[in-house]
């Protein structure tokens, strides 16, 4: 476990040192939230509680997405790009040669890295965002270590999904296809353009059940205290029962994946 | 010079054009989702729509013709050098350096690197979404000179939307990882007009007519097409000022970019 807690530490420092694009990235989530947060504001002005939100929710929800942006993958950026070069230059062959299970060492680094963003890259635009507009903010304080929780199932999530992508790239070669289709859905799905309670009928019921919908629509339900009591546990439930079939279903394409593993030269 | 340029330009994009079909299943599944990331974004916008008759007193055809020609005016200027953007990783890792000994202009060399032909994609979702709302806006009498101003709306605004690109790129030799502050100008400034611009803060409309001048890509000529008032209190001449605006961005993105590349000092080691 110390290994993993290493390579999880690593994870963080490494992403804390680039100091620069992580100031480029608050300023853009920054400017992002502003042109979002006045469409929902021209939205929720002819609609008042569209999609069951009030205009002070609306808005923590366009924040919320502003700021679990980079933490959750929402757009990739992520570990994918690294594993996926690693694939391609054959790299990988060395890594799985290490004493250490491939997808623990890219969970760890990923959670180190995710827990950097949340706090440099998802504090300042939230606090931006309370500053300049109404924004509804959690009544009950124990509902920020629930968010938390949230949050973190939903970077469990994200990871799953991101490990299956760059994996795909063992039987595809070049992954830009399948990582921009991974891409959109993650942008669309999670919420983070509308709140998938505002998607139309069935699209709607289908977004919300997709394994996108853990990180974003229900973290921000969670911080929005429409998830309470038993509602709450379906919520982690929700998530956690897509962490737990995504990280198998990522074993099992592992396991497929290093019977294939041919080594360039040598 | 410039025809230099040109040159080169065409031959480096043909070669990265032929390394992308190597791998011809890949891209067009690039290709396909391009069109779909971006036509999802107009999803959104026609979801809004499923819930509302209208978004700062816009009706959807003229929001749709706002989002048809920034959406082409970005899609044109990031097919031909959205690649600009990738400096700064050059700059990091050193490998401008090749750039500098070739005998071929460098700005061609860095707006042709890995030319993505799969961003045709992105052009073409706007120009499918521009032909739409033609056909849907029914407020519009048309004039010769309105009809005109459209395809000049598309060219004037890839070339401020290019401007912003260079200038962006300009910056990244300073801050070598700051390439995200270039995109909140420019995929920012094209999810901004794509709406109204009654929507917004009078401060935020001011900033993007009087500071950078995204305004003029589509806002300022869309809203004289649509026969609505140019925002931020603009003379009514200025409807027509964009070819000047788009002139000057260029001009200045000229001088950022020599400024940039003088300024360039290789990675030690």
């Amino acid at each position: 476990m110390r290994l993993y807690w290493t390579v999880l530490t690593g994870g963080f420092r490494r992403h804390a040192t680039y100091r620069v694009a992580t100031a480029a990235g608050v300023f853009t989530n920054t400017v992002f939230g502003f042109i979002l947060a006045f469409t929902y504001m021209a939205l929720w002005d002819e609609r008042p509680r569209l999609g069951g939100y009030e205009l002070a929710e609306a808005l923590a929800f366009v924040w919320l997405g502003q700021a679990l942006l980079a933490a959750s993958s929402l757009m990739g950026g992520g570990f994918e790009d690294e594993l996926i070069e690693r694939i391609k230059s054959g790299d990988i062959a060395v890594d799985l040669y290490r004493p250490a299970d491939l997808q623990l060492w890219w969970f760890s680094a990923n959670l180190g890295r995710a827990a950097f963003q949340l706090l440099g890259r998802g504090v300042v635009p939230m606090a931006v965002g309370a500053l300049a507009f109404e924004m509804a903010l959690p009544e009950n304080p124990l509902t920020w270590p629930a968010f938390l929780l949230s949050v973190l199932l939903g970077v469990v999530v994200s990871f799953a999904v991101w490990y299956l992508v760059a994996l795909s790239v063992f039987w595809v070669l070049d992954g830009a296809g399948v990582v921009q289709v991974a891409w959109l859905s993650g942008v669309f799905f999670s919420g983070m353009l509308l709140p998938l309670t505002v998607f139309p009928g069935a699209l709607g019921e289908v977004a919300r059940m997709l394994p996108w919908a853990s990180m974003l629509q229900v973290p921000a339900d969670v911080f929005l205290e429409k998830r309470t009591g038993w509602g709450l546990v379906g919520a982690y439930g929700f998530q956690a029962g897509w962490a737990v079939v995504l990280l198998a279903a990522g074993r099992a394409l592992q396991a497929a994946a290093t019977r294939r593993v041919v080594v360039q030269g040598g | 010079m410039a025809v230099e340029g040109l040159r080169a330009y065409g031959l480096i994009a043909v070669m990265w054009m032929r390394s992308t079909m190597t791998y011809r299943f890949s891209f067009a599944m690039t290709l396909l989702s391009n069109l779909t990331v971006n036509f999802f974004d107009f999803v959104v916008i026609m979801m809004m729509f499923g819930h509302v008759r209208g978004l700062g007193g816009f009706a959807f055809g003229e929001v749709a013709f706002l989002y048809g020609t920034t959406s082409t005016a970005f899609g044109l200027a990031d097919l031909v050098m959205g690649q600009v953007s990738r400096v700064g990783r050059r700059v990091r890792e050193g490998t401008f350096d090749t750039f500098l000994v070739r005998p071929v202009p460098v700005f061609a060399q860095v707006a042709a690197d890995r030319f993505a032909l799969r961003r045709l994609g992105r052009l073409m979702q706007g120009l499918l979404v521009l032909v739409w709302s033609l056909v849907v806006l029914e407020s519009v009498e048309w004039t010769v000179l309105k009809a005109v101003m459209v395809p000049l709306m598309v060219v004037t605004g890839a070339l401020i939307f290019g401007s912003v690109m260079t200038a962006g790129a300009a910056f990244q030799f300073w801050a070598q990882d700051g390439a995200e502050v270039a995109n909140s100008f420019t995929y920012g400034g094209n999810t901004l007009l794509q709406y109204p611009p009654s929507i917004f803060a009078g401060e935020l409309v001011r900033g993007v007519v009087y500071v950078v001048p995204l305004a003029f890509v589509n806002w300022v000529p869309a809203l004289y097409v649509l026969g609505r008032e140019a925002p931020a209190g603009l003379p009514s001449w200025a409807s027509f000022a964009s070819p000047l605006v788009a002139a000057v961005c260029v001009a200045l993105a000229g001088l950022a970019w020599r400024v940039g590349v003088r300024s360039y000092r290789s990675t030690g080691s």
